[in-house]
């Protein structure tokens, strides 16, 4: 099956450790992965009033992923973009509107993906610890992607899940939510990092970059011993080295 | 109520900084998110009852002008009057002239969050007229003179302490009352003189019945029956968007409607209204009188912001917003807050004044989850950024970071050159801490979070490395 990988602006920058960890669990679930040519899926345009730039952007991530049996990402808030958001900017666009259909009908949310479609559960990962799992808001009301991750990772070797309390609320992230009004934004993620002692996990899963570094952030600054991870880090076998945030020599066991 | 959304950001730091406030929000919190669910849990049809309410809705928006019509045929077949305001102005003079006409002292009030967009307890004082608020929430917080912070619990903000302290400072006793037995059994004593000498009663609406003429009001409290059959006159205050077409339409929306709201099945009292005392009634106003507020709605029917004028006003949510849970009614700076009122607000009383609220959101969408009119809150509040943008709105900062942004992610090859020269400066930056505490031009990031520094290259240089190397 060939698959694309919309790895993310986030992934791309920030952790390509991700990115090679879900080309590692689509491989090993037979998929022949490609990545075409990337920027971002648009979001900051067209959660900011701008559509034309938002269009262009989407025109071109249309474009890249044409002729893949599916795309995936990493991320329910850009495959949410891909999904639910292309259709709408090109509704009134006979030229563009099928094809952004097109593209949506394919695109999938990674963890979903992985169960859902090519039906496998377990990756033979091990992990040792307690974990708890962040739903993304784009995961769970814009993919409906809830089951899928904790099937996931309760196949983990060694995982404990404990459950996030109000794994419905937002963490504050929000894109440029987060910078345009900060000391919102600081709240909502004080109230989930707090939720997140509460569990007395010692890793945090997600399978969102933007709610990670946003919660990472705020862990580190408040010196927490919560290490942070993407969930396909964990389950291709690729949370051994340093969480987000970390140094560069923290390997795992060392907070 | 002059507005104060302009200075949103500063109410959000004022509210955050509040340890009163923030302790009530805190006690208030979940409390309506637990009751709404119970209700759910023990109502499977729920999805089914959203779509035929959003039906119901639906039609009769498409349809307003015809049911607008025939309500108030009904309304004058029944022996009221309906008076047309297209704007708050309008409507207040139309309210003022009544209570001239009834010649009226004392006016007693429901809840009407129209009353508050009209701003009519002002007019009515400014006029000599004594208005008196009914619902014990809304007495609250007309002794406190401040808006209400919530639109089915005005006083939400209030804690049980702050209201002993406003009792004694207003009913002139010494004691303080410390249970809120003592607090309800007060106001109930004050409020019960209000009802009985007051001459003009004004209710708002929670549906206008088009084949029948009648008004639909649901308290808790029964002051919405006190208020429209004690005194000689009863004006119904209520937004044009009110009207369904059938009793049986507003069955539907009411078994929705309490449920979102406060997790009841159903409120204490659902009370029907239809024009003055007849002939054989008991009790019952003289006049009725019906004061349809536009206020903007009637361009709403045409443009992107139609599906809010489904609305029926349940508070589910700002009860699940976290943005109104953080901060409370009062920072949205007018009559309607939360995800609703960031809507609202800026629709009426313009984007200039409000710009904030539509971009204070994270756009989680649990408002629009929990909505049970299925309005697309953060489709809204997109919109009205869109509107926003194309008039040059916003910081000219965020602006220009955006065009930057926007210009590299439409040249891929561009994009690639410069990201991977940004995510290296990042990387030497966090050094081997892998993490930065302070950036220049980041401080909105990293005034409450370090920032994780990125590995050294973008996953696609490596991936196109490995590829030259004979893999992908």
């Amino acid at each position: 099956m060939r698959i694309a990988l919309f790895v993310t602006c986030l992934v791309d920058l920030y952790r390509p450790r991700v990115g090679f960890a879900a080309v590692n669990l689509l491989e090993r679930a037979g998929c022949e992965v490609e990545v075409p040519v990337q920027t971002c899926c648009g979001q900051p345009a067209y959660n900011n009033g701008d559509l034309d730039d938002a269009r262009a952007i989407a025109r071109q991530v249309i474009t890249a992923f044409e002729g893949f049996e599916h795309v995936v990402a990493p991320s329910g808030s850009c495959a949410g973009m891909l999904k639910c958001h292309y259709p709408t900017l090109f509704e009134d666009d006979a030229a563009w509107s099928d094809r952004a259909r097109d593209l949506a009908e394919r695109t999938h949310e990674l963890t979903a993906f992985l169960t859902d479609v090519l039906g496998q559960d377990d990756f033979g990962a091990h992990y040792t610890g307690q974990a708890t799992y962040h739903d993304s808001c784009s995961s769970l009301r814009e993919m409906r992607v809830h089951a899928q991750p904790r099937r996931l990772l309760e196949r983990v070797d060694g995982l404990q899940l404990k459950e996030l309390g109000d794994n419905e609320v937002c963490c504050g992230f929000g894109g440029t939510f987060c910078v345009k009004y900060p000391e919102l934004s600081a709240r909502m993620v004080d109230d989930k990092v707090a939720r997140i002692h509460e569990t007395g996990a010692d890793t945090l899963l997600a399978a969102d970059l933007g709610c990670l570094l946003n919660i990472a952030g705020r862990l580190r600054r408040l010196d927490s011993t919560v290490r942070v991870y993407h969930i396909a880090e964990v389950l291709a076998g690729m949370a051994d080295g340093p969480g987000l945030g970390e140094a560069r020599d923290q390997g795992k066991g060392r907070p | 109520m002059k507005s104060t959304a302009h200075t949103f950001k500063h109410n959000v730091h004022v509210a955050l900084h509040d340890e009163r406030l923030q302790r009530a929000l805190h006690k208030a919190g979940g409390g309506f998110i637990e009751k709404r669910r119970a209700a759910l849990d023990e109502l499977p049809e729920f999805e089914a009852l959203r779509e035929s309410a959003r039906a119901i809705k639906d039609h009769t928006l498409a349809h307003l002008d015809e049911y607008l019509e025939h309500f108030e045929a009904q309304v004058i077949a029944s022996g009221g009057r309906v008076h047309w305001a297209r704007t708050p102005e309008q409507a207040r003079r139309i309210v003022v002239e009544l209570c001239r006409e009834a010649g009226a002292r004392r006016v007693t009030k429901g809840k009407s969050m129209v009353g508050e967009e009209i701003a009519i307890n002002e007019a009515l004082e400014a006029d000599g007229f004594e208005a008196v608020e009914t619902d014990l929430g809304e007495y609250i917080i007309q002794l406190a003179h401040e808006p209400p912070s919530h639109i089915i619990a005005p006083a939400i903000h209030k804690s049980r302490q702050d209201i002993a302290e406003l009792f004694r400072e207003h009913h002139g006793h010494h004691e303080a009352l410390d249970s809120a037995r003592e607090i309800v059994d007060e106001a109930r004593e004050r409020l019960r003189a209000a009802f009985l000498s007051a001459d003009v009663g004004i209710t708002g609406a929670n549906f206008l019945i088009a084949e029948t003429g009648s008004a639909i009001v649901v308290t808790n409290e029964g002051n919405g029956d006190l208020t429209a059959t004690l005194p000689r006159t009863h004006i119904v205050l209520a937004g044009l968007e009110k009207v369904v077409p059938t009793l049986e339409d507003a069955s539907v929306l009411l078994r929705l409607l309490a449920r979102s709201a406060t997790g009841q099945a159903f409120t204490a009292y659902t009370s029907l209204f239809t024009g003055p005392r007849r002939a054989e009634d008991g009790d019952g106003p003289e006049a009725f009188h019906v004061v349809l507020v536009d206020n903007g709605r009637s361009e709403m029917l045409g443009n992107e912001f139609h599906d809010m004028l489904r609305c029926i006003r349940c508070g589910a949510c700002l009860n699940h917003c976290p943005i109104y849970g953080a901060v409370g009614g009062h920072a949205y700076g007018w009559v309607y807050p939360g995800p609703m009122g960031a809507v609202l607000t800026p629709l009426m009383q313009g984007l200039g004044e409000a710009g904030d609220l539509p971009n204070a959101s994270s756009l989680c969408g649990r408002c629009e989850a929990v909505c049970p009119m299925s309005i697309p809150l953060p489709a809204l509040l997109r919109r009205l950024r869109v509107r926003q943008y194309a008039v040059g709105g916003g910081s000219k900062r965020s602006r220009w970071g955006l065009a930057a942004w926007a210009f590299l992610a439409r040249r891929p090859r561009l994009y690639r050159w410069a990201m991977g020269w940004g995510v290296r400066v990042l990387a030497a930056l966090g050094g081997r801490r892998g993490r930065l505490r302070r950036l220049p031009g980041a401080g909105a990031w990293t005034a409450a979070r370090d920032l994780p520094a990125p590995a050294g290259d973008t996953f696609q240089k490596q991936w196109r490395q490995r590829a030259g190397r004979g893999r992908g």
